[in-house]
């Protein structure tokens, strides 16, 4: 079996996100790593690796900069890299980036694809879909399980208080949850390995089947109107009422207080 | 000359002090107070290779440098020192000596199980009347047909009870030396369950609380004759070379140790608030930080030094690393010592209190100025070097 791994590096926004004055990202006051989801979309390839051998290609585009990244994936355990990087790539949004992906996949042999749901820095979960489009392959979305059995993959999709179970042919895409399993850790001597393996690397003209009109920033029909860290919510009022009925009334008041009954 | 890390050591680092911070350090108080040994953190460490680091791969190691050893023995030190120790004594006291003095055969029987992690190390030199003098050794060992004889009992060992391979040593006779009769010291290769090997008394300790500190215990104890480790009488000169790496292991702990209690009082600092200000606004904690940070600094050149002679080593066996070795064990057992005690100062109160880690973190530090070899004795190795 053969499972390529898309991956993307982001910046860590465990510690908040850094703005710069103009509204984009500061990627240089944040540490980067692998994004979550494809970490875990990664450690399910590995799994089925070790449960059935496979070989397991990890691809990203970006800056140079995301060969770490790609690095770090051989460490862990992934066969092959592969980076996707080009001056004119740059500025790509959601649709841009898939086409680009999808041009680059196109060259390489693959049973499934496994991307993450989505990327920590921008939380679109587009790309995944999107690459699947381009390649016309079928894609499940959200896997919080995933298996192999024969030429199929079993998938639990999660729904906000259930999951479904798909089913789809390979070759297919599934798009990983972090909550799919926790990722392995690196090993000191896949370390060693993976500072030494070669990372392939492509540029524009290793894309197959895609148009300059659909790549880079002057292909990507998104125009950012503003960028700014998710708003949380606030913490709520905890109440520690004598009975039940005291605790209801007291909600009861809360809302007509703020018109909401 | 150059300072910089390369990438796989930046890379080791990153996923040294992941695993330290993500399963050692959740477990360190509980390790502490229960006197429990961390088995569930050992499994772990022997999944993801760290107990064979600098073993070759042939060996089922993970062929990576010293300093990659190093930096994971400072990771795990900087959140709980029993996981430093236990990495530490398992790979420079046991894997190292059989790596390097072992036959092929007990390379393929017992190296390639320790550096896997299957199976955990440790090392059997002290004893109550032979602690820095070596010669001062009661365990004798008496050829037997196809069989070695042991009889006597070891002291103060590490991962003592939770081991399953030991490198022991034992007297095998009398050799004259320049005029003196003096007693012929050779090592062994000991497995645990072998008839005759029991534990002694297990020793309730001021730090490193969960490193499972026994007596080992030999009465007639019968191991084949194979299992002699180097040559017959040359175990001094093994327990020597051993204990010159090992040096740089406990260093290595030391200095992590002294980076966990840092880290935490510049936090601490910054956070703990009188007279309305930030104590870290105040001189004098500002001062004695930069001593702090200074100190720790230092160490750690003198400590990754160490690990690059060793390694210089590795490739040409005529290189010494044991001034190195003593320099980097001295120095950051005694910067552990005064940084971590300095760190209870800055905290005050909370400093003395056992919910904050700097108070275990003093008491773990004390056991880096004595344990494989004492301070004194470093620098009467340092000495001697410098006045030959």
């Amino acid at each position: 079996m053969k499972i390529i791994v898309c991956i993307k590096q982001v910046p860590d926004t465990k510690g908040g996100v850094k703005f710069n004055p103009d509204g984009t990202l500061d990627r240089a006051a944040m540490l980067a790593i692998m994004n979550p989801d494809d970490k875990a979309g990664l450690e399910a390839a590995l799994r089925l690796k070790d449960q059935y051998g496979a070989e397991v290609t990890v691809l990203t585009m970006g800056l140079p900069k995301a060969a770490d990244a790609l690095r770090e994936a051989l460490a862990m355990g992934a066969d092959k890299a592969v980076l996707v990087t080009d001056r004119v790539l740059g500025g790509a949004d959601t649709w841009a980036t898939s086409t680009t992906i999808a041009g680059a996949i196109r060259n390489l042999e693959y049973d499934l694809i496994i991307t993450g749901r989505q990327a920590i820095d921008g939380d679109t979960a587009q790309v995944g879909p999107q690459i699947a489009e381009h390649l016309q392959i079928p894609v499940i979305s959200y896997a919080q399980d995933l298996k192999v059995e024969g030429d199929k993959v079993v998938v639990q999709r999660q729904y906000d208080d259930r999951y479904h179970v798909v089913e789809a042919k390979m070759p297919c895409l599934v798009t990983a949850l972090s909550e799919l399993n926790p990722p392995r850790y690196m090993t000191p001597g896949g370390i060693f390995d993976a500072c030494k393996a070669e990372i392939t690397t492509w540029g524009r003209a290793d894309l197959k089947d895609v148009d300059d009109s659909n790549i880079g920033l002057a292909g990507s029909p998104t125009k950012i109107a503003k960028a700014s860290d998710k708003v949380r919510k606030g913490a709520g009022e905890k109440i520690v009422p004598d009975s039940p009925s005291d605790g209801v009334k007291y909600i009861v008041e809360k809302l007509a207080e703020k018109h909401v009954i | 000359m150059d300072f910089t890390l390369n990438k796989e050591h930046e890379m080791a680092r990153t996923l040294f002090k992941e695993f330290a911070e993500n399963e050692a350090k959740p477990l360190a108080q509980e390790v502490d107070e229960k006197e429990m040994f961390p088995r569930e953190t050992v499994d772990k460490m022997a999944k993801y290779g760290f107990l064979g680091i600098p073993v070759p791969k042939e060996f089922g190691g993970q062929g990576c440098d010293i300093l990659t050893y190093v930096m994971c023995v400072e990771e795990l030190s900087k959140v709980c020192g029993t996981s430093g120790v236990i990495v530490s004594a398992h790979t420079s006291l046991c894997v190292d000596p059989i790596m390097t003095f072992g036959t092929p055969e007990q390379k393929e029987k017992y190296l390639v199980p320790l550096a896997k992690g299957e199976k955990l190390g440790a090392f059997g030199l002290t004893e109550p009347g032979a602690g820095t003098d070596a010669q001062g050794q009661q365990t004798k060992a008496v050829l037997d047909g196809d069989e070695w004889v042991l009889n006597g009992s070891k002291c103060f060992i590490t991962n003592g009870k939770e081991a399953d391979v030991y490198v022991i040593f034992a007297v095998t006779g009398k050799v004259e030396k320049k005029g003196r009769v003096m007693k012929e010291i050779s090592a062994f290769i000991v497995e645990k369950g072998t008839p005759g090997f029991t534990f002694g008394t297990k020793e309730n300790k001021m730090g490193i609380r969960g490193s499972s500190t026994y007596e080992l215990i030999f009465t007639d104890c019968r191991i084949p004759k194979e299992n002699l480790l180097g040559q017959q009488g040359k175990g001094f000169n093994i327990a020597m070379h051993t204990l010159d790496g090992g040096r740089i292991g406990i260093a290595a702990q030391a200095l992590g140790i002294a980076e966990g209690a840092l880290e935490r009082t510049i936090a601490y600092t910054k956070e703990r608030k009188q007279f309305g200000k930030s104590i870290s606004g105040f001189q004098n904690t500002q001062f004695q930080l930069a001593d702090m940070a200074t100190k720790v600094e230092a160490a750690k050149m003198l400590v990754y030094k160490a690990a690059l002679k060793k390694q210089e080593y590795v490739s040409n066996p005529k290189v010494s690393y044991s001034v190195e070795a003593a320099m980097a064990k001295l120095y950051a057992a005694e910067v552990a010592m005064e940084v971590t005690t300095k760190a209870v100062q800055l905290h005050g109160g909370y400093g003395y209190i056992r919910e904050y880690e700097v108070e275990r973190m003093m008491r773990d530090a004390k056991i880096t100025e004595i344990y494989e070899g004492t301070s004194e004795v470093q620098r009467m190795v340092i000495s001697a070097n410098i006045l030959k």
